[in-house]
């Protein structure tokens, strides 16, 4: 009790004296530890293995991360686990993604809701793109539209999600702004990853394929597909620039897979401003831009309270959406 | 031609001393993950890299490591199928159902040289096919959309019946366990969760190795605890082990074999959407149908039956390859988690790599190349050592199966719930087992059900609800045929075998 009296004090005596490094001083996590909701070997699983990694090579944490897999219920059981179990550990965060809260939206974590947990910070985001086959005679994403709403028949559209997953919603997300209503007509057709959908493009088995741009990247430079729009508020950095956006398309439509983490709900406000500060600290430093360049990462950077107010919005619209096709009620 | 020439530099590429001590090193773990029970390929190599990372290794290095494991997991599966009948990852299944019956005659050595020689055939073959025929494959691969992969898990389920030797009604009813367990979890084509009951632990669907782990793993232990007071502790469950080395006779009875099922096996493996359980099990049923027609020896200790789905499984991990190499599909978990290493190298897998990343393609191809040679020539010896395995008195050996079973359940998964329903698994294959019910055809309904489902469901709502269109290419209605004979061809000829038999028997008495 007196230590942590000690402890505290000290905290607000750091907070007081030192203005910019105040938060990230007075909590430093002695174990820090990063769940990751899946298997080994996923993009949850090296979302935390490389923040962590670079976290302990900016000398941001002292003793290496510890990551811990904790998989099922795609990513439902770590959720629960955190909201209903761990709600006070200060040294954890989790690491999440669009898909996280699109299953909260859609009450695919039972029991469980965005707000009993605390929204860490983004580090980065993987924008969608709708794309055709090289060959194809549709070459824009007006086009595409077009078709989809006077003859929906013609167009299948594959994606690597389940429906009502992120890859489908980013499809119903651009025919929204189309002003396409029934969102039924929107025939989608589920594949396990993004590449088998794009496989199936090329076999012809479908007409066009919705995922994130790191999936289409290799077929774009061979010349295979043809990206028709990226849902990205403005022309990406970069080799991507080729791609047109679906806003100056006229379709108002922007669809990003962040990537960043969530804290049990019960951490305390000095390790929240801790965490929100270090991971602000890793996503401005050169060797982080790196790692997002490497993989593929467009600029996403939000924390705190935003990070927190674009997931409640996100989650909003993801429901809104998900009930309009029937996925829930 | 530039193929060698490119190869040639590849092993310029790969043999550093420090590439090939990876290569052992990856050789030998890769090994041992294999034989633990509910530790497999794919978690082998995730486990591995974190390692491969924090070593600071390059493209090159880091990929000889973990196609090292890839390639020893796959070897290593066969040891535990055949010394305790409990298979090591899921393409390891088949090679229980001739492996166990082999080392149960003393001829455990045997089956081990043996199926070690199979594996070298397959990834071999699997290799140069990898080489020469990438381009071309894909081109075939494309050829595959949702009709035709559905008219191919069709025929892996229309020749079940090859499977089991006895009883085929015992073996549908597993099949179907297997296809309902495989319902359970959110289906992907609506996004509904199906036979969850609200419990978030299912929503994946259930995880293969739990299933295996529980199926044969801890089903082994219940029957062995059941026997604690009989015959088990003592001299009843005694094994030779006979000698070590196949005699040349048996090598040459297998080579037919293992040559034909090297290819189908690769064939499976260059389907991004079949993958290594899929080649392992046509083999060996496609095997049984060519050499053993009348389903005497199979599933009684055949070196064959050994050898076939050994050959079959190696040769679709070299052939799942193709796909992730050059289309950026993974054809199996674990080159899924490869896939994921590559992108993290930054290095894209695609239509382009080949031309982008030569060094890395052919040092990798190298590097197979070298796997394959350090894990022949480690396993023949070591053979002598896996074999002590059946020398351990049960009831110290058993506790140590349950044990490495929980740990490597709960280190893969990280759940109580996964432990608790390894646990329902097991009494369920303490029960089928007691009930003579095969538990291999349970684990295949539950690995392709899913994937047929898919298929079905994904050709029909693209042809917008015609269902012809399963029909609708050259290609399925290939598939189809082969489904048809592969399905009818057995019960036509087990009658009139049976009726020969029958008359032999009566013309005999007469005599």
């Amino acid at each position: 009790m007196t230590i942590r009296g000690i402890r505290t004090a000290l905290a607000v005596a750091v907070t007081v004296l030192g203005a910019g490094y105040a938060s990230a001083q007075g909590f430093a996590p002695e174990n820090p530890e990063c769940i990751a909701p899946a298997d080994p070997g996923g993009g949850w699983d090296f979302t935390c293995r490389q923040v962590g990694r670079t976290l302990q090579d900016l000398g941001l944490i002292d003793s290496t991360m510890q990551v811990v897999n904790l998989s099922g219920g795609g990513g439902g059981v770590a959720f629960a686990q955190v909201a209903n179990e761990r709600t006070d550990d200060n040294d954890l965060i989790v690491a999440a993604s669009t898909a996280t809260a699109t299953r909260l939206a859609q009450g695919a974590y039972p029991g469980n809701t965005m707000d009993e947990v605390r929204w860490v910070a983004t580090v980065g985001a993987d924008y969608g793109v709708i794309a055709v086959a090289a060959d194809s005679p549709i070459q824009s994403l007006t086009e595409l539209l077009d078709q989809m709403r006077d003859n929906p028949e013609s167009i299948a559209i594959g994606g690597g999600s389940a429906v009502g997953g992120w890859d489908h919603l980013k499809v119903l997300i651009a025919t929204n702004a189309y002003g396409i209503e029934d969102v039924r007509a929107v025939r989608y057709i589920a594949f396990d990853g993004g590449g088998e959908a794009v496989t199936q493009l090329l076999a012809g088995s479908i007409q066009a394929f919705t995922g994130d741009i790191s999936e289409a990247k290799g077929f774009v430079d061979s010349g295979d597909i043809r990206v028709l729009a990226v849902l990205s508020p403005e022309r990406l950095p970069g080799e991507f620039s080729d791609f047109p956006t679906a806003r100056e398309q006229g379709v108002d439509a922007i669809g990003a897979n962040w990537r960043g983490f969530y804290a049990p709900g019960g951490m305390s406000d000095d390790a929240y401003n801790a965490w929100v500060e270090m991971i602000a600290t890793l996503y401005q430093s050169d060797e982080w831009q790196q790692v997002m360049s490497e993989n593929g990462l467009a600029p996403l950077d939000l924390q705190g309270d935003e990070f927190q107010s674009f997931v409640a919005d996100s989650v909003a619209q993801i429901e809104q959406i998900s009930r309009d096709i029937g996925i829930i009620q | 031609m530039d193929v060698f020439a490119n190869l040639a530099d590849g092993f310029v590429i790969a043999m550093t001393w420090e590439n090939m001590l990876f290569a052992v090193l990856g050789c030998f773990l890769g090994t041992i993950f294999g034989a633990l029970p509910g530790l497999g390929p794919s978690n082998g190599v995730a486990i591995l890299i974190p390692l491969a990372f924090s070593l600071g290794l390059g493209p090159v290095a880091s990929l000889i490591l973990l196609t090292s494991v890839y390639y020893g997991a796959m070897y290593g599966g066969r040891i535990s199928s055949i010394l305790l009948n409990i298979p090591g990852d899921e393409p390891a299944m088949m090679t229980c159902l001739d492996g166990y019956p082999m080392a149960q005659k003393g001829m455990a050595g045997e089956a081990l040289s043996l199926s070690g020689i199979a594996s070298f055939v397959g990834a071999f073959i699997a290799t140069w096919g990898l080489i020469f025929l990438a381009p071309q494959l894909v081109r075939f691969a494309l050829l595959f959309g949702p009709a035709e992969y559905f008219a191919l898990f069709a025929l892996a389920f229309a020749t079940l019946g090859g499977i089991s030797s006895t009883n085929q009604a015992k073996s549908a009813v597993a099949a179907m366990i297997g296809l309902g367990l495989a319902c359970i979890g959110v289906d992907t084509q609506t996004g509904v969760p199906r036979m969850t009951f609200g419990e978030v632990h299912l929503y994946d669907g259930i995880d293969f190795l739990v299933a295996i782990v529980g199926l044969f793993a801890l089903s082994e232990v219940f029957i062995f605890l059941e026997h604690r007071h009989g015959q088990a502790d003592a001299s009843g469950k005694q094994m030779t082990i006979g000698r070590l080395t196949p005699p040349w006779s048996m090598i040459k009875s297998c080579t037919p074999s293992m040559l034909r099922t090297s290819v189908i096996g690769f064939v499976a493996g260059v389907l991004p959407g079949a993958g290594a359980s899929l080649g392992s099990f046509l083999s060996y049923s496609m095997e049984k149908q060519i050499v053993d027609r009348e389903g005497k020896t199979f599933g009684k200790g055949d070196p064959r039956g050994v050898a076939a789905p050994e050959a079959g499984n190696n040769a679709a991990a070299g052939g799942a390859l193709v796909p992730m190499l050059s289309l950026g599909v993974p054809g199996s978990g674990t080159t899924a988690v490869l896939l994921a290493v590559l992108l993290s190298l930054n290095i894209t897998p695609g239509p382009l790599l080949f031309t982008n990343n030569p060094d890395v393609v052919w040092g990798l191809i190298a590097a197979l190349f070298i796997a394959n040679f350090v894990l022949l020539a480690m396993n023949i010896p070591m053979v002598g050592i896996f074999t002590r395995v059946l020398l351990v008195p049960p009831r110290y050996l058993m506790p140590a199966v349950a044990m490495i079973s929980f740990v490597g359940i709960y280190g893969l998964t990280g759940s109580s719930f996964d432990l608790l329903m390894m646990i329902g698994f097991g009494v369920m294959g303490w029960v089928f087992r007691k009930l003579d019910i095969p538990l291999v055809p349970i684990i295949l309904g539950t690995l392709l059900g899913n994937q047929m489902e898919n298929n079905l469901r994904r050709a029909v709502t693209i042809s917008n609800g015609d269902w012809w269109t399963l029909v609708g290419s050259p290609l399925a209605i290939g598939l189809w045929i082969v489904a048809f004979v592969g399905f009818v061809l057995p019960i036509i000829i087990g009658r009139t075998v049976k009726s020969r038999m029958r008359r032999d028997a009566e013309s005999a008495t007469v005599d």
